[in-house]
């Protein structure tokens, strides 16, 4: 891509001298300054920011809650009541790093829908895209991991119920599972590993936020109109529009967020970790953090231990062939209705999934239902299960066959001709006195 | 092009190449081996998960125990004859996975049921007395077991494993983690 940015030329001799010999504040500036964006970007686009604030906030907090927390079946449920409970401030810092977690999804399913909305999985930026496909990967187990490691009740129920995805591997299933548990079953050097890849995590989501950023920054972002940069006209400067943008989602955001972590602390969790991990016991009724509802819901949905393990990583893993899966030129949903149409019923079938994590998945499926219909055998009472399926199915059916059949029948409304042009369709109405025409300086 | 001395000779270059990368490979492998296997279970884990011998008089009849083996829940359950004759009694059409209850217990011990107590799915803790035929659900999601551990409603794919153990003492103990009374671990 041709770049539009200012060029930064230091003045300052000494600044000149280190910049001769290492050109960071050069790079800084060029990345974060002058960048160009599209001057047409919405409030969609500053959930990126939200994403590294909230990494930021989940890194220093998860910090200091490691000065107090020790690993191990016998010491980590105490050592976080201990947090919680002596240390100061600790009921705080460990609220805002377990809500963290949660306005962390957040933003990032706001984001993850953004692309997929407005097309910017799209050609050039397909790579863009897979890299946030791993960073979501690396980001659900950080958060699995990070559950985990709590020890109560559901945390065990968890460590459990996605560890056993280890023994599911044919032939080597057994070994591969003692050895990523480091026994014959989730116990103390389980816990302690969990801990350190917790640790871990953050920095290599941290290091793929740099790859992330970088392949943004070759290929531009994408905006509203789904049209490529081609003169400066089209573009803004990343500071100030951009930035301060961003801040007042950010504000938005962390208004809530802080909300959440002094009124509502133990809202989004469940009361049963507050029981220590008892692996005789399982919880009355098991469900995930509502973040990986969804997820969770598919697996339930298919009977099919193996088949049902594969859908939920491949829930996640579809994204990757999104770029190849829809073959319209055009990217964003705005000028495509019928992809709208089914992208909205697919957030649904998401929606649907998110809230059936909440319930209990008894009743009969699809095939007991069909078989009822056929020829009048019983069916057990409760719709969940069916709902379940067809809920999961639809989410499948929209990557595939929908998304390539749409692309290639659906007749999409003209793009504008340019990102200037969409921009300036986009400006306020103003009525009287008429202002002088918007003409695009080459300065802005 | 002949600059480097040895191109009159590319078989004897390519032999040092191969042996190079052959040791350098060799010294990768040798070099992740400690950490692979620093990976399993440790010496006290597997200490740890020595045998256990269990005293089964104290379980009443109709009574589920639980036990503890490498980490793993066992249940060990005093079937009454009711249970034993439902077990006997479950046609195969009701069961997923066909077993013969005969299969999952030692001869003339009838009355003791010792499997596994972690669904077969993804792992829940089974809840006792509980299903359409009294052996064991999942609070999970829902799959059912009869009283001799066989899976009669999924998601469940299996039949709650039996693990290795033996009587001891004439019946009154068992020892879990062996398949005779005279191996040693």
């Amino acid at each position: 891509m041709q770049d539009f940015s200012d060029k930064w030329v230091p003045t300052n001799r000494v600044i000149k001298w280190i910049e001769d010999r290492l050109p960071i504040l050069g790079l800084i500036y060029s990345s974060f300054i002058a960048f160009r964006v599209p001057r047409n970007i919405n409030y969609w686009w500053t959930f990126g920011a939200v994403l590294l604030v909230m990494l930021v906030i989940q890194i220093i907090t998860g910090l200091f809650l490691a000065m107090g927390y020790v690993p191990g079946t016998a010491t980590a449920f105490d050592s976080v009541v201990h947090i919680d409970r002596n240390v100061n401030y600790g009921e705080l810092i460990r609220s805002m790093h377990a809500n963290g977690a949660s306005f962390f999804f957040i933003a990032a399913y706001f984001h993850i829908l953004r692309g997929m909305y407005y097309g910017s999985y799209k050609a050039p930026r397909e790579i863009l895209w897979i890299v946030g496909v791993i960073m979501y990967f690396i980001m659900m187990g950080t958060a699995f991991l990070g559950y985990s490691i709590v020890w109560g009740q559901m945390s065990a129920a968890a460590a459990t119920v996605i560890t056993s995805v280890f023994k599911a591997v044919p032939l080597v299933g057994e070994t591969l599972y003692e050895y990523a548990m480091g026994g014959y079953a989730v116990g103390n050097p389980t816990v302690i590993r969990f801990y350190a890849l917790h640790f871990l995590l953050p920095f290599i989501l941290v290091g793929f936020t740099i790859i992330h950023v970088w392949a943004l920054h070759v290929v531009a972002n994408n905006n509203p109109a789904g049209v490529e940069i081609r003169t400066r006209r089209d573009t803004l400067p990343f500071w100030p529009y951009m930035i301060l943008k961003d801040l007042v989602m950010v504000g938005i955001v962390l208004f809530i967020y802080a909300f959440v972590v002094f009124f509502l602390p133990r809202a989004l969790g469940h009361a049963i970790n507050y029981i220590p991990a008892d692996l005789t016991v399982s919880p009355d009724h098991i469900a995930p953090e509502w973040y990986f509802g969804p997820f969770f819901t598919i697996l339930r949905a298919i009977d099919n231990t193996m088949v049902g393990i594969i859908a939920m990583f491949g829930a996640v893993g579809i994204l990757v062939f999104m770029p190849w899966l829809d073959r319209s030129p055009v990217k964003s949903a705005r000028y495509r209705p019928v992809y709208r149409f089914f992208f909205l019923t697919w957030v649904f079938s998401a929606l649907v999934l998110g809230w059936l994590a909440t319930k209990s998945t008894d009743g009969s499926g699809v095939f007991a239902w069909i078989a009822h219909i056929v020829s009048g055998s019983p069916v057990d009472e409760g719709c969940y299960k069916l709902l379940a399926q067809l809920a999961t199915a639809w989410y499948f059916a929209f990557f595939f066959p929908i998304l390539p059949i749409v692309s290639l029948l659906e007749k999409p409304k003209p793009v504008p001709a340019s990102i200037a042009e969409d921009a300036v369709a986009h400006l306020p109405k103003v009525k009287t006195p008429p202002q002088a025409p918007i003409v695009q300086s080459q300065q802005d | 092009m002949t600059d480097n001395p040895h191109d009159d000779n590319p078989r004897r270059r390519d032999f040092l190449y191969i042996a190079t990368g052959v040791v350098g490979a060799a010294g990768v492998c040798a070099g992740a081996w400690p950490f692979i296997s620093a990976l399993g279970p440790d010496a006290e884990t597997i200490a740890n998960g020595a045998p256990v011998d269990v005293n089964l008089e104290p379980i009443a009849e109709g009574q589920i125990a639980k036990v503890l083996w490498r980490g793993r829940l066992v249940f060990i359950r005093h079937r009454t004859a009711e249970e034993i004759q439902k077990a006997k009694d479950l046609p195969v059409s009701a069961q997923l996975d066909p077993q013969e209850d005969s299969l999952r217990v030692k001869e003339g011990h009838e009355e003791w049921l010792v499997v596994f107590g972690n669904c077969t799915h993804l792992g829940c803790v089974l809840l006792g007395h509980e299903g359409q035929h009294g052996g064991w659900s999942c609070p999970c999601h829902g799959s059912e077991f009869d009283t001799s551990g066989r899976v009669t409603r999924g998601p469940a794919p299996s039949n709650l494993p039996v693990p290795d153990y033996v009587f001891l003492d004439g019946g009154t103990s068992i020892r879990i983690g062996v398949s005779s009374p005279d191996q040693t671990v």
